[in-house]
């Protein structure tokens, strides 16, 4: 099955704490007064500008294998093929916020509106995180309206660019899904445009389908350290 | 309060229109544009990057104070490119070819500024020749490059070989950023440094030119 989703910009704005998260602002410490009309501004563009749009596409196991292997520049051992042999369903997937918010983000910064174009810039890349979180959700909507336990249907998604899977994978996985359809693009350098556009592997399981233990010799140069986060969100 | 003391201050708070306003003051009051310049905004900037640094303040609060410090400039650069006032250095900036990631490239291109430093923004998806010209039509004395993805890092090193091919890489210096950048790679590509972040990108440009 091949779904073309769309979401209202509000459904794709991020949770506040997320954005002040990005900023370092985390344990309850507030937003510093003199920033707030700035970070109000941000949002409001990111509601006015934003087309949030997703594409979820049926993967069958059999094919992920030889979409992974891309063009045999990952890890040599990753956690990703493991967690995909235990899963229950899987799908390929691409989101983007849309192009007019980047537009505007640049355009502020020519306009040395930097505070605000810098806050636009996080809200938005906090928000195509969360298009992904919107479509695993969608993914499992999905896995259990066709017959798959709610036990069995945690979805996270996994993306060229981490866990050792290399960003040239992009090539392969665009191949297979063409994302054009929604306006996302892939230049020779493998980056999407749209720039706030995610995309990767839905895989859906138990939460015990998603555990690994992070000590991969890539996981010491990661800087994101997300997987603790994500493991635990799935196990709630 | 000194009119100096007071641009500092404002600039701090991230006040814009105050900073506009003591800035045509000190201008009013005879005040050379050169110590304007250093003991207002540059003065200002400075406490605000070390807060900053030492994780007082978030980035956002920066970016506050280096919007004020524009507006601030915005009314004396006239008066400094009159008094042929020197800034600290020329920085040559950019993302590497096939990379259209520019945030962080923009706020070492803002933090460079409010440290004092003469920046050439050449923008996003920069060839690596680009880079070597802009520098030396400039009389840049360094060239930051920086790189959001492993298949555009590899860029830099044609840089730093375009340079050596000019047998220019003694007089212009490299720094390298960027998420998938280490100082090993630095190394690695022979660049000359490497910086964390865009606060640091301060600190190793000033290092790499000898300037406290």
């Amino acid at each position: 099955m091949r779904e073309v989703v769309r979401f209202p910009a509000a459904e794709a704005r991020p949770p506040e704490e997320e954005v002040l998260r990005l900023q370092g602002i985390t344990d309850g410490a507030s937003l510093p007064a003199r920033v707030r009309p700035a970070l109000d501004s941000a949002f409001g563009l990111f509601e006015e500008l934003a087309a949030p749009v997703g594409l979820v596409e049926d993967l069958a196991p059999g094919e992920f294998p030889a979409i992974y292997e891309g063009e045999g520049a990952n890890a040599p051992n990753t956690p990703l093929p493991e967690i995909v042999e235990r899963a229950a369903g899987l799908a390929l997937y691409a989101a983007t916020v849309g192009d007019a918010v980047g537009r505007r983000i640049g355009e502020l910064f020519t306009e040395q509106e930097v505070v605000v174009g810098y806050l636009l810039d996080a809200v938005a890349s906090a928000a195509a995180d969360r298009l992904s979180d919107l479509l695993a959700e969608h993914f499992s909507d999905r896995l259990v309206a066709g017959g798959v336990d709610p036990d069995r249907a945690k979805v996270l998604p996994y993306s060229p660019g981490y866990c050792g899977w290399e960003v040239s994978g992009q090539r392969r996985l665009f191949a297979r899904l063409r994302p054009e359809e929604i306006g996302i693009h892939l230049n020779p350098s493998c980056l999407m445009t749209p720039l706030k556009s995610v995309s990767g592997v839905l895989v859906g399981g138990t939460a015990d389908t998603h555990r690994f233990r992070p000590d991969f010799p890539f996981c010491a140069a990661c800087v994101t350290r997300e997987c603790g986060r994500r493991m635990a969100a799935v196990r709630r | 309060m000194d009119p100096m003391e007071s641009l500092a201050a404002a600039l701090q708070r991230g006040d814009d229109a105050a900073v506009r306003e003591h800035t045509r003051e000190a201008i009013g009051l005879g005040r050379a544009p050169a110590a304007i310049l250093n003991q207002g905004l540059l003065a200002g900037m400075g406490v605000v990057g070390e807060q900053f640094r030492t994780h007082q303040i978030f980035l956002p609060e920066v970016l506050l104070a280096a919007r004020a410090m524009y507006a601030g400039l915005d009314v004396l650069q006239p008066l400094l490119e009159r008094d042929n006032v020197p800034m600290l250095g020329k920085v040559v900036i950019g993302t590497i070819r096939g990379d259209l990631h520019d945030i962080g490239k923009n706020l070492v291109g803002i933090m460079l500024r409010g440290a004092g430093f003469e920046v050439i923004d050449l923008g996003k998806d920069v060839p690596p020749e680009r880079f070597v010209d802009a520098a030396v039509e400039a009389g840049a004395s360094v060239i930051g490059m920086s790189a959001l993805l492993t298949t555009t890092m590899v860029g830099m090193k044609e840089v730093v070989a375009t340079l050596e091919a000019r047998r220019c890489r003694g007089q212009i210096k490299t720094i390298v950023g960027g998420a998938p950048v280490s100082a090993e790679f630095a190394r690695e590509i022979g660049a000359d440094d490497y910086a964390f972040d865009a606060a640091s990108a301060v600190t190793r440009v000033k290092a790499l030119l000898g300037v406290a």
